[in-house]
């Protein structure tokens, strides 16, 4: 079988503050990271793969550093990586990210299931995911924590704020993965150097890809960005100051009310 | 002049980073109190590729080199000495000297399973009456037609408890001593006439295991010299100058964990309405910490390099050592002192950090050893000018 998996590299914004002046990210010194709900996504693959065989092929948009991504993603166990990356690509917003990579895809050929993380910690819009199943014009299954292929179906459960739903799709398919689904695998020290010296990051370019120039980058963007700010921060969580056993009792009761519990 | 690390092994650093936080700081509490070898997390280190990280990838490595083993042990000293401990004796002090000494048949059949972490190795040595006089060794090695038969007695010996393979040094001629006497053997757990005496109970690494064994009648076959009869201080010698850096890196690991914990202490603790960083006294001692640091990294990376050309590294990595394990030791009472009344205190890491420094500037050749390699090498290069 065959399995894609999109990442993207984001700034570490654990570690990220916001310029109170401007709104914008300080992104000075700040490391790059896989997007970890990609790692996620990648982790089911591999797993799939293991389960199954076959290969897994990551793939990326972004400027030629993503290039440490792919890497890392391949030191992890993926076995190719392609990075679309071009200044016609430059200023996509979530709609010709997901045509690009559509395109890409569309020019891997067949393919079995495409796994992306659920959202990108930088962007959090939880867009691109399924813009691109539109453009693949394959099912989707969104916030998926956790899943399976049984004959030629997934069953994936959907993670919902207040419900799990179990779904069913035929494949190819795309889903987009929670941090719930998984804990992802560390790269090992061997593959780690075979990512390195023994692979090539394959890229591809405008021109390797049949895309209508009006739909990539920032001319086929319909929205941009207007301004970055922090949400409010929500009021203080209350404290219940009881002994242990009285306060686990209010606690419940409290959730009980809710029909949380 | 070049300096940058490849990118491979700044990945390598920052996934054994990102392991060590999340998988080894957590267990080392635990560890550390009831003085128990870190079975799991040393079996998840193994399933990451780090037990064989300088070996070769033909026999199983990952190929990562000195610097990428060093700065993996760097990373994992920032964490837990106990874990660097093990790790050291195992890759520098045994998967080295069977990749630098041994036959092909050798490498086949203990260097790749050492080295992809499916067994774990040690190095034997120290006697009761032989540590800085390591010449000194008495058990004796004789040989009988196709077999060696081995009887004596070696202490504090790292992961001799846990190992599967230890490199074992032994008399075979007592009058040809450390030129020509000594022979290093491979000796396989479970060999009839090997066993493990008492455990140490120790002030720090307390993860590590340090043990006796006893060899009595223990038979080996000839094949498992390693190197060349007579040649074992060679195996010896050449493995402590690899053992050397490895430590001196774990050294500048810890060095950086006690600046960086020091560092954000300083910034948070607030005495007569300032956070102490404000005060001279502590800005003095943390610019004093970092500079140490700095100094010792920078000669921890060149000796490697240096050991890459080819040239000799004896006197450059017996330095590293000497200087890596002093600054962390005062690197640590340094942080201590900041930290005051929280430093002592067994439930914040510094106090295990303390406890596990000191044996730094003891094993691997005590650091007046050091001194010695030092001034001998220094003599040398006198007498060749």
């Amino acid at each position: 079988m065959r399995f894609i998996v999109c990442i993207k590299q984001v700034p570490d914004t654990t570690n990220v503050k916001i310029d109170k002046r401007t709104g914008r990210l300080i992104r000075e010194g700040i490391p790059s990271i896989i997007n970890p709900e990609d790692k996620n996504a990648l982790e089911e693959a591999l797993k799939l793969k293991e389960k199954f065989g076959g290969e897994v092929i990551v793939i990326s948009m972004g400027p030629p550093q993503a290039d440490e991504a792919l890497r890392e993603a391949m030191a992890m166990g993926a076995d190719r990586a392609i990075l679309l990356t071009d200044r016609a690509f430059a200023g996509a917003d979530t709609m010709a990210t997901a045509y690009s990579l559509g395109s890409a895809i569309k020019k891997i050929g067949e393919y079995d299931l495409v796994l992306c993380g659920r959202q990108a910690i930088d962007g959090d819009t939880a867009q691109v995911g399924p813009q691109l199943a539109e453009f693949l014009s394959i099912p989707q299954i969104t916030y998926v924590s956790d899943l399976n292929i049984e004959e030629n179906k997934v069953v994936a459960i959907q993670e919902l704020e207040d419900k799990r739903v179990k779904w069913e799709a035929n494949l190819p398919a795309l889903l987009t993965v929670t941090a719930e689904a998984n804990k992802p695998r560390y790269p090992t020290a061997y593959r780690i150097m075979s990512a390195y010296k023994e692979k090539d990051v394959e890229i591809l370019e405008k021109k390797d890809l049949d895309v209508d120039e009006k739909r990539i980058g920032m001319d086929g963007s319909p929205t941009s960005v207007k301004r970055i700010f922090s949400p409010e921060p929500k009021g203080k969580g209350e404290i219940i100051k009881e002994e242990p056993k009285k306060a686990a009792g209010i606690l419940f009761n409290r959730l009980r009310a809710k029909n949380i519990l | 002049m070049d300096y940058s690390i490849p990118k491979e092994l700044e990945l390598l650093r920052k996934t054994v980073k990102e392991f060590a936080e999340k998988e080894i700081a957590p267990v080392v509490e635990d560890m550390d109190r009831e003085g128990k070898f870190p079975e799991e997390s040393i079996k998840k280190m193994a399933k990451l590729g780090l037990m064989g990280l300088p070996v070769s990838r033909k026999y199983g490595g990952a190929g990562a080199g000195m610097l990428g083993y060093c700065i993996a042990v760097e990373e994992i000293g920032k964490v837990c000495n106990s874990h660097g401990t093990i790790l050291g004796a195992h890759t520098s002090l045994c998967c080295m000297p069977i990749e630098m000494f041994g036959t092909e048949e050798q490498k086949q059949k203990y260097l790749v399973p050492l080295a992809k972490g499916e067994k774990l190795g040690a190095f034997a040595l120290t006697e009761p009456n032989a540590g800085s006089d390591a010449a000194a060794i008495e058990t004796t090695a004789v040989r009988d037609g196709n077999y060696y038969v081995l009887n004596g007695t070696k202490i504090w010996i790292t992961n001799a408890d846990r190992a599967d393979i230890i490199i074992v040094l032994t008399v075979t001629d007592k009058a040809l001593g450390a030129r020509g006497g000594i022979t290093a053997f491979i000796v396989e757990k479970g060999t009839p006439g090997l066993s493990v005496g008492t455990l140490e109970d120790k002030m720090g690494i307390r993860g590590s295991s340090q043990a006796e064994l006893i060899f009595e009648n223990c038979r080996v076959p000839k094949e498992n010299v390693l190197g060349d009869v007579g040649a074992g201080f060679l195996v010896f010698m050449k493995g402590l100058d690899c053992g050397r850096l490895s430590l001196a890196a774990g050294c500048v690991g810890g060095a950086q964990a006690c600046l960086d914990a020091s560092i954000k202490f300083a910034m948070n603790r607030i005495q007569f309405g300032k956070p102490i960083w404000e005060n001279q006294a502590i800005q003095w001692m943390i610019t004093d910490m970092a500079t140490e640091v700095y100094a010792a990294r920078n000669m921890v990376y060149h000796a490697i390099w240096l050991k890459g050309t080819g040239k000799r590294f004896t006197k450059e990595s017996a330095m590293c050592k000497l200087f890596a394990s002093e600054i962390l030791c005062r690197a640590i009472d340094t942080a201590l002192q900041i930290h005051g009344g929280m430093g002592y205190m067994k439930k914040f890491p510094i106090e295990r950090m303390y406890r596990d420094a000191r044996i730094t500037r003891i094993y691997e050749g005590t650091n007046e050893i050091q001194r010695l390699v030092i001034a001998n090498m220094i003599s040398r290069e006198m007498r060749k000018s």
